[in-house]
């Protein structure tokens, strides 16, 4: 059975983080599940956050990629208008820029339902899906 | 086993998060460290500017909110208290420290200050190499203000065997704020790369606080943290090999899971197989991490390799400076009037022939994902009616800004219908740019305060 192509925010599957050096971003993607790291690996690929920095003039991106951990780590240079010192930005940090990431358009590949990927953790720390466990 | 607290994470961190982390400490009854690590890339800057205009200035402003309330425990408990807090003066916040435990009755407290980050007069930093990640940044025209590189663990680590209950540093490595008391403990081998990695990893994983135990997390449905007014910071249980779990006091808000220990793991890291620190060349590759009770996660699997041959050092200049100013349009065709007001703005600066570089964001549309062309606002489709906050920011000398500045205050009478609650601010900044110094100039040590030599 096929259906159509179904795409959500990278932000559905993956979570991250963005940490500044100079003029240097680094953004990591984390998986939320397992089933979802192949998705990242095919899909969130340098030239896609390439794209999505492009208006900032960005002049490399390298991906890293850390199977045990199911995760991605991106570096990209010169993504910050000059730095925490120099940008004329509101965030000069670039913090915020993690969700620029988080909003990247992936497509599901058929096996996995959009309600799959809709993640509500009330408890995290107690869902072993999520990384944590139930000790309780 | 060896207990490692958090303290704070950055200058301007939570000033009561220390407390539970020493008391969970204290209750275990063997003793430990907690470490502050307060310094960012401009804060050497800042302090030494404050320095030069007060030699007892200079150093973390928050020191005498960290410090009262745990002091007393610390020294009683033999938990050692490491922090970077020194920034500029390191031996002024000693003194501050010592006129602390003075005023609480605690007599003979061995404060040891570590010194030989500071390379002003030291280094002709022009002949060293710079940094590749700031590469393209313009050279600097200001006067250097402060030149600082990260000093590694080992003084750290001799301050503690000699007897110091607290260590203040200026500039190190902030994973060495930890390495330093684990080397102390166990005695490990600095030729023993593993272990430094190790507790490289421990130090990197605890220097920024509760971002590794629920801070900076919290994602509403997506990710959500227990009591995020209460988040107790992190502490490592670090066993001799160099293994530890991450976990943080009872009864305190934030979480320790698998995800937040993975945010923070690659949390400013470039190359996983390479983060590079004064101590070791860390691998993370083979980082894994396992969640073995409720907010304990266990973390293995650190490499270490040589450490590099050059030092990071950061230069810090006078730079240009920074006006910004704000004002709000809302209602019925918001939109509308807050985009001409960047156009007259705009245009105003062109008709003065004002030289600075600008950038305008309508808060509300975005702001903060765009560049300081207006590349993705050009593209904004949104709502003509709505609550608008048109932000500007202006860069150059101060006599130019100051006028770009007061140029959006006269859009008070001269500009769009209803414009109301304009912000302004005009300060200098301080640029940074990092270089790589050779080891065989800096020259680390530490040295008790207060003591007879």
């Amino acid at each position: 059975m096929t259906r159509n192509r179904i795409t959500v925010p990278l932000h559905a599957i993956a979570h991250g983080r963005a940490g500044d050096k100079g003029n240097r971003l680094n953004v990591n993607v984390i998986a939320y599940r397992p089933e979802f790291w192949p998705i990242l690996l095919e899909q969130v690929t340098e030239a896609s956050i390439a794209a999505l920095f492009a208006h900032r003039g960005v002049t490399r991106v390298v991906r890293y990629e850390l199977p045990k951990l199911q995760a991605l780590n991106f570096v990209i240079d010169d993504a910050l208008e000059g730095g925490v010192n120099s940008s004329l930005s509101l965030d000069t940090h670039g913090k915020t820029l993690s969700f620029l990431v988080l909003d990247l358009p992936v497509e599901l590949p058929p096996h996995i339902m959009p309600s799959d990927t809709a993640i509500r953790s009330d408890t995290p720390n107690l869902d072993p899906v999520m990384g944590g466990v139930d000790n309780e | 086993m060896y207990r490692i607290g958090s303290g704070a994470g950055f200058s301007g961190d939570r000033v009561d998060a220390a407390q539970p982390v020493v008391e969970a400490i204290a209750a275990a009854g063997e003793g430990g460290a907690i470490i502050f690590e307060t310094i960012g890339e401009r804060t050497l800057a800042l302090g030494q500017i404050a320095k030069r205009r007060n030699p007892k200035a200079g150093y973390e402003p928050l020191l005498e909110q960290f410090l009262p309330p745990i002091l007393k425990a610390c020294v009683e408990n033999r938990i050692v208290i490491v922090g970077n807090f020194g920034c500029a003066n390191p031996r002024a916040a000693a003194d501050a420290i010592l006129a602390i435990a003075e005023g609480q009755g605690l007599p003979g407290v061995r404060v040891a200050v570590v010194e030989g980050d500071d390379l002003v007069g030291r280094v002709d930093i022009d002949a060293t190499e710079r940094w590749e990640g700031d590469r393209h940044l313009p050279a600097p025209s200001g006067d250097v203000i402060a030149v600082n590189a990260y000093i590694g663990a080992r003084p750290i680590a001799e301050a503690i065997c000699a007897g110091a209950q607290v260590v203040v540093t200026g500039r190190v490595a902030d994973p060495a704020l930890a390495l330093g008391p684990l080397v102390a403990h166990f005695g490990w081998d600095w030729n023993d790369l593993d272990l430094m990695a190790a507790g490289t990893l421990a130090g990197h994983l605890l220097e920024c606080g509760s971002q590794v135990s629920g801070g900076f997390f919290a994602d509403p449905g997506y990710k959500d943290v227990p009591d995020p007014a209460n988040i107790g910071f992190p502490i490592a249980e670090v066993e001799a090999d160099g293994t530890f779990v991450l976990t943080k006091a009872d009864g305190t808000g934030g979480c320790i899971d698998t995800r937040t220990v993975k945010e923070q793991l690659l949390y400013e890291i470039h190359d996983p197989a390479a983060y590079l620190t004064p101590d070791v060349t860390l691998d993370l590759t083979e980082v894994e991490v396992v969640a073995v009770g409720r907010d304990r996660v266990r973390v293995t699997g650190a490499r270490g390799h040589a450490a590099p041959a050059t030092l990071k050092a950061t230069v810090g200049y006078y730079g240009d400076w920074l006006g910004e100013a704000e004002i709000s349009y809302a209602g019925p065709n918001a939109f509308q009037r807050a985009r001409l007001a960047v156009t007259i703005i705009r245009d105003r600066i062109a008709k003065r022939a004002l030289d600075v570089t600008s950038r305008a964001d309508v808060i509300g549309t975005t702001s903060v994902f765009d560049d300081d062309g207006g590349t993705l606002f050009a593209e904004f489709r949104g709502k003509n009616d709505g609550d608008y906050r048109v932000r500007f920011a202006f860069g150059g000398e101060v006599a130019a800004v100051e006028a770009a500045v007061q140029e959006v205050n006269a859009l008070y009478c001269c500009g769009p219908a209803g414009g109301g609650g304009v912000r302004q601010n005009v300060r200098p900044r301080v640029r940074t740019v990092s270089h790589l110094v050779p080891r065989s100039l800096v020259s680390v040590s530490h040295s008790f305060i207060g003591e007879a030599p």
